[in-house]
């Protein structure tokens, strides 16, 4: 393609990191407020999906040498390795818990093995996101 | 804590992951698959006797009672039938190391058998309806991958047909699971149960009952089954032998558990209507079965009689009946499983899926023919293999309750069942011999082993019915007394 797309270039060079931000926000308010791993996840996998529509897929994929599918893979097994651990503390499968910590520059914070869980899902939908975006344009 | 109820199917979603990384290893994957999935046959069995001495078991996800959280819920019932599928799928999945190319080995196979196999396993275990449609969307999501490995033309017709209507009928399941919410307010099945009954089984529960009977008929392929030969007879010979085993008895699974547990209330419309459609199936898959030419086709009508005759069971309600068609929902399993691999390796052998292209066979392939005979003999009912005891107690049920059109019904179609198989024998492995010894493919080594472990199975099964009635008896009795259930899901809330 040679249309000359600068704006959209310079455009979605900040766009992306508003939205990166934006994403990481819903994702980390996620178990007490509106957020979570999926709607994190699907937020951040739209930042990704810009990327790869304003410049080529060559580029990006050299930036980002990611393999998608394994991403996801890894955030179920992420998901399921923090549902499993509460197995071995007596523990109920998917057992979550929380604690309050005092951290150098956050001061008193909330702390919860929620996260991790939350975390391989945001994984999993990133993964799945791109791929299916990825499998649909490289098709001759 | 009863952690280990939830190991059915989160042991084959880890391992299935992990494949994921072991792509490019497609002997190893299918050898870890296999492990994987005797080792969830064995706790299940661990299951099934822990279930016998303290009653029926449940695990709270994340610590959250019910009726609050999502929980897993183990009776014999469905138990029995866990360790039934995770037995015919690790069968199945053997029979794919030694058959299947290396090419398909490669494309995710064994992971999305996996994660088929912890779909089927998760919608038997499962206490909460709307966890119940995640797992049948785990499975039916396997199920769109594994009906299109590969590359045929037909496929994708076939394919495009069952993705749809199963969209559809998906759509049609979280209606049904909204009005049920807005009605009674809860999901959980017990919870849902004690409910109906506090309040009686209004007409508009009835009518919610009969939405939840459409998606399950289209689940389980009862009257609503014009999609099931299509795409059970178009994909790879091991792919449809796990979707006759196992799919359609999800969808029986869910007719079984909703139309005892919960809506039990009204049976002159709801289970006459249950056996309207059962003796519907019965006509029309027998039709079917002994209309076509095509093997393949003819395996996958004969599911469809299995399925009108296990919910005749259903219909008729009495302890015998329900007995009798968990017998029998655990004898075709095996031996639907059994057939399709059969039939799958007939047509290997002779390229050609019609029954005109067949003919002599049993010179070439002796064991092949007898095996198929015992599976011909154990459908049709024949002591002493595994189908005899469901249908006579099925049979004797309808007697008893004066349900004479079923029972004509079902026993027709039994003939007819014998029918069909009979002419594949008759045409497939009797008659002039077209290929000489010398010319014969030659059966790869093991190929038939898979089957004969089925063949044992069925065997088995029909030998050691005194052994299995214990377990069976303790499901039926669950089954038709739902206060144990609501008691062991409700009452002892710690």
């Amino acid at each position: 393609m040679n249309i000359n797309d600068v704006i959209l270039k310079t455009v979605s060079k900040a766009v992306v990191l508003i939205i990166l931000t934006f994403g990481i926000y819903l994702f980390l308010s996620g178990h007490n407020q509106p957020g979570g791993g999926f709607i994190g996840g699907l937020v951040i996998a739209s930042a990704f999906v810009l990327m790869f529509l304003s410049y080529d897929s060559e580029t990006v994929s050299d930036a980002l040498p990611i393999d998608f599918k394994k991403l996801s893979a890894f955030g179920v097994l992420l998901a399921m390795a923090s549902g499993i651990a509460p197995m071995f503390f007596g523990g109920a499968f998917l057992a979550q818990s929380f604690g309050y910590f005092d951290l150098p520059i956050f001061g008193k914070t909330e702390l919860a093995t929620v996260t991790i869980f939350e975390a391989g899902i945001a994984l999993t939908v990133i993964g799945v996101v791109v791929n299916i975006i990825l499998s649909i344009s490289e098709d001759e | 804590m009863n952690n280990i109820l939830v190991l059915p199917m989160l042991f084959p979603i880890i391992v299935g992951v992990v494949l994921i990384f072991l792509r490019t290893y497609g002997r190893i994957q299918a050898w870890i698959s296999i492990a994987s999935m005797a080792l969830t046959a064995g706790i299940s069995f661990y299951l099934l006797h822990t279930v016998q001495t303290d009653g029926i078991i449940r695990l709270d996800f994340g610590g959250w009672e019910p009726p609050f959280g999502i929980l897993f819920v183990a009776d014999s019932f469905s138990i029995l039938l866990v360790l039934t599928s995770s037995i015919v799928t690790a069968i199945c999945l053997s029979y794919a190391l030694i058959s299947t190319s290396k090419e398909l080995q490669t494309m995710y196979f064994y992971p999305t058998v996996l994660f088929l196999a912890a779909g089927v396993n998760g919608s038997f275990l499962t206490g909460d309806l709307f966890n119940l449609f995640v797992c049948f969307e785990v499975m039916l999501l396997s199920s769109y991958v594994l009906l299109t490995l590969g590359n045929s033309k037909r496929q994708l017709r076939e394919a495009i047909k069952y993705v749809s209507i199963n969209i559809v009928s998906s759509w049609f399941f979280l209606v049904a699971l909204a009005f049920l919410y807005g009605t009674v307010g809860t999901l959980n099945m017990a919870h849902v149960a004690e409910r109906v009954a506090e309040v009686g089984q209004t007409p508009l529960l009835t009518t919610i009952s009969i939405v939840f009977l459409v998606v399950f008929s289209l689940k389980a392929g009862l009257l609503l089954y014009f999609w099931l030969p299509g795409s059970y007879s178009s994909p790879q010979i091991v792919t449809s032998a796990l979707f006759g085993a196992l799919l359609t008895k999800v969808g029986i699974y869910a007719l079984f558990r909703i139309f005892s547990l919960i809506f039990y209330h009204q049976p002159e419309i709801t289970h006459t209507i249950i056996g309207i459609m059962a003796a519907l199936t019965l006509i029309g898959g027998s039709l079917g079965a002994i209309a076509f030419n095509d093997i393949r086709s003819i395996a996958a009508y004969n599911v469809v009689i299995a399925v009108g005759f296990m919910l005749v069971g259903l219909a008729i309600a009495t302890p015998a009946a329900i007995e009798g068609s968990i017998y029998y929902l655990i004898h075709d399993m095996v031996a639907k499983a059994l057939l399709f691999l059969l039939v799958g390796t007939m047509i290997t052998l002779s390229g050609t899926s019609k029954m005109a292209g067949m003919s002599g066979l049993m010179k070439n392939y002796p064991l092949l023919g007898w095996s198929f005979f015992i599976t011909m003999l154990s459908l049709a009912g024949i002591p002493p293999l595994s189908g005899f005891i469901g249908k006579v107690l099925i049979s004797s049920a309808a007697i008893d309750n004066g349900s004479y059109v079923l029972l004509t019904l079902a026993l027709l179609s039994s003939i007819l069942v014998l029918y069909s198989l009979l002419r594949i024998f008759k045409n497939c492995f009797w008659g002039e011999t077209i290929v000489s010894k010398e010319e014969q493919l030659p059966l790869r080594r093991g190929v038939l082993l898979p089957c004969l472990a089925l063949v044992v199975l069925t065997i088995g099964i029909g030998l050691g019915t005194e052994g299995l009635s214990l377990y069976v008896m303790d499901a039926a009795e669950t089954l038709l007394n739902p206060d144990m259930y609501i008691d062991a899901v409700l009452g002892t809330i710690q």
